[in-house]
């Protein structure tokens, strides 16, 4: 109801001022030697703006801090000394007397102190809502009417609008960074308190991870070392890309090079299918399929192979990856220009000379990055390391054994059901912002690949 | 005949430094194309083209846009090959030599007839490894002293060397407009060619440069059969023996270049060069 009537404010505001600005200047134009110094279309939108923003910051303002503001106004209702508990007590009282005020039940009969509190705050409720939508429309109607009164024929409403849609792009921008420094900071504010259990030395050089969760609570920590993960995570990474890298580049080559136009217009979407398969389902594929193959196969010719492994977890997660690298370099070996092609082809080299000496330099950079990027997707993969790679957080060199990987590590820390001021759940977020780390360091590097071979060949 | 005398001037004036058509009768015909057709899918883009072309001259192909004149020139090294879609119809024949055989190895073929593209295009690699590619596929060399020999040489021939000489590991990229088209020149001679085939090599250049291509082209035929595609008549006048116009698919007319552009025969001819068709 009340997003309703927020949202039909809005848009009568919307018309009605677009429709005053465009025929308000329309009218000055009329019949009269005055030029507008911008179409009436730009008129109306700058009136829409003046009255729109105006009741959207007042909206959004109100959004913000209501809850703070009904929380103290129902604090304020309630006997004193509710005010006095701990935190959490107080948040349940409130909580309370918000349940009574909308009519759903609670547990126990309510108060009369809650009764009173609770219709007392439906009204505030009530009341503020009514308040906030009214400023809301007064500032609309306020912003309507300076905008109306500023429209001249030399009104630049073209420049101001266009002010304000870089204002707006930089606003979305920033939405973007904003994010990412907030999980990060979330990250970080975790991972130090984790670090206050435990010696960071301990976790980056640890070579034991072992969290000990029937300890959570008794003060007694376990080992939280970070390199048996690491190991993990890099050993399947590497077999990972050992799979898809060759393999991705190899069927971009002939995609792009060799293959007939019907061909590739067959061939090109099936391999792309294998970037929609979910995660998981490569996870029991991986399971049920590769793992017994392999260890089969380790058999036949006489190794040891465990049917979970690095190996397998390994050999599936460069599969999944395949798509993500032909695709790419498909589409980078495209923008190698024809001439250089030709000029290679007309020298008289063959088309595997050609795409080795001129077409791959060329378009390195770019694959160099897709095969970054697939990096850091293969290294953050959860679903097919947790199912496959047997989870045995236990520093070996051996790829056939099973081991662990950080961000399995991460789920089963957070699975469990230890609260969230142990060590046990912490680690966690050490965990994640390892990985963030890595894989920003991986992008810059990325970056500064592609940066070095542009200014080389530009 | 009257409106073509200022025309006349100027193409005879230019026509002073070349040859003869005399001095043609003693070079023999090295390629060789009868009733040569293209088609692009459904589309005809040659009609049935018949040429000789002379030993060690340039021949120019001149005719409005789309007219065939590059299409026809890209059959003579088997370029149409590598476009999807094109068929290759009638015989061309290298020294006697069916270049459309299915015996005939394409390779071989481009190693013996080069190609200089419309828009400079050096590999991104440094001018040293630009002009070493084609001799390195081929295995020409048997040291690096040999390779060091033939890169120079090139770049004497293409006269690229002295502008570059101090320079030759920074990449060919990195040249001017004109500089790259003369090491595009390079790197095709470097593999040691009988044929050069140039497709509007100066259209991207300006007149400096394109001054400085022209004079190379007319050292470059005492050693070479040179087939040059241009839209410029005053560059077909200036650097080419022999002129062939080609219009809408066909072979209107070819001759002796002063001939053609003094004299010429067909009334389309005469129309193009007028300026009044293209």
């Amino acid at each position: 109801m009340n997003a309703l009537v927020i949202a039909a404010l809005l848009l009568v505001l919307l018309t009605v001022s677009y429709q005053v600005g465009w025929s308000r200047s329309r009218k000055l134009a009329d019949g009269k030697d005055t030029r507008l110094h911008s179409r009436p279309i730009y008129h109306g939108v700058l009136a829409a703006l003046f009255a729109v923003l105006p009741a959207i910051v007042i909206i959004g303002l109100w959004a913000l801090f209501s809850q703070s503001v009904t929380n103290s106004f129902i604090l304020a209702q309630l006997p004193a000394e509710v005010a006095q508990q701990e935190p959490f007590a107080v948040q349940s009282a409130i909580a309370r007397v918000q349940a009574i005020a909308s009519g759903y039940g609670v547990i126990g009969e309510p108060t009369a102190a809650e009764t009173a509190a609770a219709s007392a705050y439906a009204s505030f409720q009530q009341l503020s809502f009514l308040g906030v939508i009214a400023a809301a429309a007064a500032l609309g109607a306020g912003g309507l009417f300076w905008a109306q009164r500023r429209i001249a024929p030399r009104l630049r409403a073209r420049t101001e609008v266009e002010i304000f849609v870089r204002l707006a792009l930089i606003a979305c921008s920033t939405v973007a960074i904003l994010t990412t420094l907030g999980i990060v900071l979330s990250l970080l504010a975790d991972a130090l308190r984790f670090f206050s259990f435990i010696n960071p030395l301990d976790f980056f050089f640890g070579t034991t991870w072992n969290p000990r969760f029937q300890s959570a609570g008794t003060g007694s920590a376990g080992e939280y070392g970070l390199l048996p993960l690491l190991w993990g995570t890099v050993m399947i990474s590497i077999i990972a890309m050992l799979v898809a890298v060759p393999i991705g580049l190899m069927s971009a080559i002939y995609l792009s090079q060799y293959a007939h136009e019907r061909v590739r217009s067959v061939v090109k979407p099936i391999i792309e299918i294998l970037a929609g398969i979910p995660t998981i389902v490569y996870g029991f594929f991986a399971l049920v399929t590769v793992g017994p193959f392999l260890s089969g196969l380790g058999e036949a010719i006489g190794i040891d192979i465990r049917a979970t492994s690095a190996l397998t977890a390994g050999v599936v997660m460069g599969i999944m990856i395949i798509p993500f690298i032909s695709s790419l370099s498909d589409d980078i070996l495209g923008q190698v220009p024809r001439t250089m092609r030709d000029g290679s082809l007309g020298l008289g080299a063959t088309q595997s000379e050609t795409i080795r000496k001129v077409l791959l330099p060329a378009a390195l950079p770019g694959v160099v990055g897709a095969v970054l990027l697939a990096v850091s997707r293969a290294i953050g993969e959860t679903m097919i390391v947790v199912l496959a790679a047997g989870n045995s957080p236990v520093l070996r060199a051996n790829p056939a054994e099973p081991t662990s990987t950080v961000t399995v590590s991460i789920v089963n820390q957070l699975t469990g059901d230890a609260d969230f001021t142990s060590p046990q759940s912490l680690v966690a977020f050490a965990l994640g912002l390892t990985l963030f780390a890595m894989t920003l360091l991986l992008n810059v590097l990325a970056l500064y690949i592609v940066r070095k071979f542009r200014e080389q060949y530009e | 005949m009257d409106v073509l005398a200022g025309k006349v001037k100027v193409t005879s004036k230019t026509l002073d430094q070349t040859m003869k058509p005399a001095e043609l009768m003693d070079h023999p015909i090295r390629l060789s194309a009868r009733d040569v057709t293209v088609h692009y899918g459904e589309k005809q883009a040659l009609h049935g083209i018949s040429i000789d072309i002379p030993d060690r001259a340039v021949t120019s192909f001149i005719g409005p846009s789309g007219c065939g004149k590059s299409t026809f020139l890209r059959c003579i090294n088997r370029m149409n090959d590598t476009i999807e879609g094109a068929k290759v119809g009638g015989k061309i024949e290298l020294d006697g030599e069916d270049i459309y055989s299915p015996d005939l190895d394409v390779v071989e073929l481009r190693a013996r007839v080069g190609m200089v593209f419309q828009k400079p295009n050096p590999f991104p690699k440094s001018i040293y490894d630009n002009v070493a590619y084609g001799p390195r596929i081929h295995g020409l060399a048997k040291s690096k002293a040999d390779l060091d020999e033939i890169v120079v040489s090139s770049l004497r021939k293409a006269g690229l060397f002295e502008e570059v000489k101090d320079r030759l590991s920074e990449p060919g990229t990195g040249l001017s407009g004109g500089q790259q088209q003369r090491l595009c020149i390079a790197r095709a001679i470097a593999v040691g060619p009988e044929v050069i085939l140039m497709d509007e090599p100066c259209s991207a250049l300006d007149p400096i440069a394109t001054a400085i291509i022209e004079e190379l082209i007319d050292e470059l035929r005492e050693n070479y059969t040179i087939v040059i595609v241009t839209h410029s008549m005053q560059q077909a006048a200036r650097v080419s023996q022999k002129t062939a116009f080609f219009h809408l698919g066909n072979l209107i007319e070819h001759g002796d270049t002063e001939d053609i552009f003094t004299n010429p025969v067909n009334k389309q001819t005469q129309d193009y060069i007028m300026g009044r068709i293209g």
